[in-house]
């Protein structure tokens, strides 16, 4: 494989990580954490909003990341041609 | 049937059954034994990962600790669960390419040294050894709750069976059992928190009935249960007590320490292809996320129920199983100003009530008044969550000694089926030891579950990450990062948490306010800042291991 296009597969892969390690960081340490107090004034159901990211919502969006990941990835290692042949 | 009868029933079959897969899924070579030959399905890993990740605490305890602490209790569960994402991202497919058997095996090719190699080996013994004795004392625990046989009899029935089917099967037994062991105990977590769900909001998923009204009428539960929390003079339940800083470092902590466990990180070595180990990674994050989301609903149930249950009630007409737990002295009344009725307040001075967090879990089925079956399986789902965990760090202790010291360390020419008989001798040994610690257990066994992942946090993973995302990053580097986040990590706690140093010390004493719980962050941050500086000042690393990072970001290739 052609060096070029191993460095654009390899930057790639690192803007993915920033945008879903910064979603990572905003619900869980974000909302969780820094901003609930602020985000307890709301309530969704019986939930103050911040209380409910931090015991709940924060898990949920982590499930999200890691298929989303999955996707994208699946789709860059055909683009780039790395993709793993099946067994 | 009673509760006895039902109990031995059930751990019965269970057991059966994990024996049955054990002699089903026999290790015949050292890949079958450390990995599981590298052929698991995905989804089957996914289920095996969760049942090794939770433990006799996530099972017993967490629910608990969450029903005591509050809104606080979000430090275990976004930090146990947010691990997840960086295994997911970070780490899990990069070492599934690299394609060895443990992380030391990583640490020692990557920094081409055979120091980084021993600092890792020691760094993975310590914290699985750590673990392993808290998970054959839940095993004692539970034997001895349920089935009234003493501590020490449930531990040596808990080695025997992990010694059957780790040594018998290693990494492909363990995957099999573990399988097995996730569908028993999810299926005794969730179903009590439904039916208690039920009785409480009407409510059949618990993460809904847990935002939702109070059974008959148009309070919200949470607004009750904080409203009973000001009532008794404790801080309002969606509230916290923690300093701001200390939720942030030991969130982090725990985030971080998750994905440098060793024996989480071998998982996925077992799968086929790298595609596998992240898909894989999101499976096993699914079917943790299934207890993670329920444990915080149980802890504000049990709360709500049990507050209501007790508090302010005569003594003489509390319901049976508050008697019944008493014995176990889990529940403990004194009735200081002797008049019959129950103050539970948040005020120690005139506080007649002290509650074991374990109850929270144990005793629900029985304060929810479920049949007797339930609260036999409970018991048979806490002994998967103990057996599971236990055995997936028994490996992890027994390839460090067989692969990592034995065979790349002393008798390289050693053939792969004496390297399976020592790899089955160290697991052996390592039951041993994990059982002595279970009979035995040092006085600190909880102060150092939190130093586990504080040193996995501070040695493993600024050094895997740098390895995979700075190519760099040399041995000097590397080898001083994890000396520096491992000494500073240790002494934090030896001085903070268990007092060897320099005597007793109060929250005042912390750095910055850092409990030791979140000292793990301070240290994987020098960590990452001395490995970088120290590499700015060496040689850089030999062109082969440049090589084998390239290889490791691409699948193909």
């Amino acid at each position: 494989m052609k060096n070029d296009s191993m460095k654009k597969y390899w930057q790639k892969n690192l803007s993915y990580l920033a945008i879903l390690l910064t979603i990572w960081f905003l619900v869980s340490f974000g909302c969780g954490i820094l901003l609930a107090d602020q985000l307890n004034q709301f309530k969704i159901g019986g939930f103050p909003l911040g209380f409910w990211f931090a015991q709940q919502g924060a898990i949920y969006v982590f499930v999200v990341l890691i298929f989303v990941y999955v996707w994208l990835m699946n789709r860059l290692d055909k683009k780039f041609d790395v993709d793993e042949k099946p067994e | 049937m009673d509760v006895q009868a039902w109990t031995y029933l059930l751990v019965g079959i269970t057991f059966a059954l994990y024996i049955g897969i054990a002699i089903w899924s026999r290790a015949g070579s050292t890949s079958d034994f450390y990995v599981a030959g590298g052929g698991v399905h995905p989804l089957a890993n996914g289920m095996a990962t969760a049942a090794d990740w939770m433990s006799a605490a996530s099972f017993i305890s967490m629910a608990g600790i969450i029903s005591f602490a509050g809104y606080d209790g979000a430090v275990y569960l976004m930090g146990w669960t947010g691990g997840y994402v960086l295994l997911a991202l970070l780490l899990a497919p990069y070492l599934r390419k690299f394609g060895k058997f443990t992380v030391p095996d990583f640490i020692g090719d990557r920094y081409y040294s055979n120091t980084a190699r021993t600092v890792a080996v020691i760094c993975a013994l310590f914290v699985s050894f750590t673990y392993v004795a808290g998970q054959m004392r839940g095993v004692g625990v539970v034997f001895s709750r349920f089935l009234e046989v003493d501590i020490n009899t449930g531990v040596y029935i808990g080695m025997f069976i992990v010694f059957v089917y780790a040594v018998l099967g290693g990494m492909k037994g363990i995957t099999y059992t573990q399988v097995a062991q996730y569908v028993i105990l999810i299926f005794a977590f969730m179903l009590p928190a439904i039916f208690i769900s039920i009785q409480l909001t009407n409510n059949p998923i618990p993460q809904l009935g847990f935002g939702d009204t109070v059974a008959g009428s148009n309070t919200y539960l949470l607004d009750k249960l904080n409203g009973l929390h000001t009532e008794l003079g404790f801080n309002e339940y969606t509230d916290g007590n923690k300093s701001l800083i200390d939720v942030l470092f030991i969130t982090f902590a725990l985030m971080v320490g998750t994905a440098g466990l060793p024996h989480v990180i071998v998982r996925f070595f077992t799968v086929p292809r790298v595609k596998d180990a992240r898909i894989s990674a999101g499976y096993a994050l699914v079917f943790i996320a299934i207890l993670y989301t329920t444990a915080p609903a149980v802890a504000a149930f049990a709360r709500t129920n049990l507050i209501e249950t007790v508090s302010n009630k005569s003594y003489n007409q509390l319901p049976d199983w508050f008697a019944n737990w008493e014995t176990t002295g889990l529940l403990q009344f004194d009735d200081k100003n002797e008049d019959g009725v129950v103050q539970y307040v948040a005020d120690p001075e005139v506080n007649e009530l002290t509650i074991d967090r374990d109850i929270m879990v144990l005793a629900n089925p029985e304060i929810a008044n479920l049949p007797d079956w339930v609260v036999a399986l409970v018991a048979a789902g806490g002994l998967a969550a103990a057996l599971s965990t236990a055995a997936g760090l028994l490996l992890v202790i027994s390839t460090s000694v067989s692969h990592d010291l034995v065979k790349k360390q002393f008798m390289p020419d050693l053939s792969d089926k004496s390297e399976l008989w020592i790899a089955r001798g160290a697991a052996v040994f390592a039951v041993l030891i994990a059982g002595y610690f279970g009979i035995n257990p040092p006085g600190f066994v909880a102060a150092v579950v939190a130093l586990a992942f504080g040193l996995a946090a501070a040695s493993f993973f600024p050094a895997i990450i740098l390895g995979i995302f700075y190519k760099r990053m040399n041995k000097e580097g590397a080898i001083a990062g994890m000396l520096v986040g491992l000494g500073i990590t240790l002494f934090y706690m030896m001085r903070y948490k268990l007092g060897w140093i320099g005597g007793e010390t109060t929250p005042e004493d912390w750095w910055f306010g850092i409990s030791p719980e979140g000292f793990g962050t301070v240290g994987m941050i020098l960590n990452f800042i001395v490995a970088m500086l120290v590499s700015r000042f060496t040689a850089a690393p030999p062109k082969e291991v440049q090589e084998i990072v390239d290889s490791i970001r691409y699948p193909r290739a």
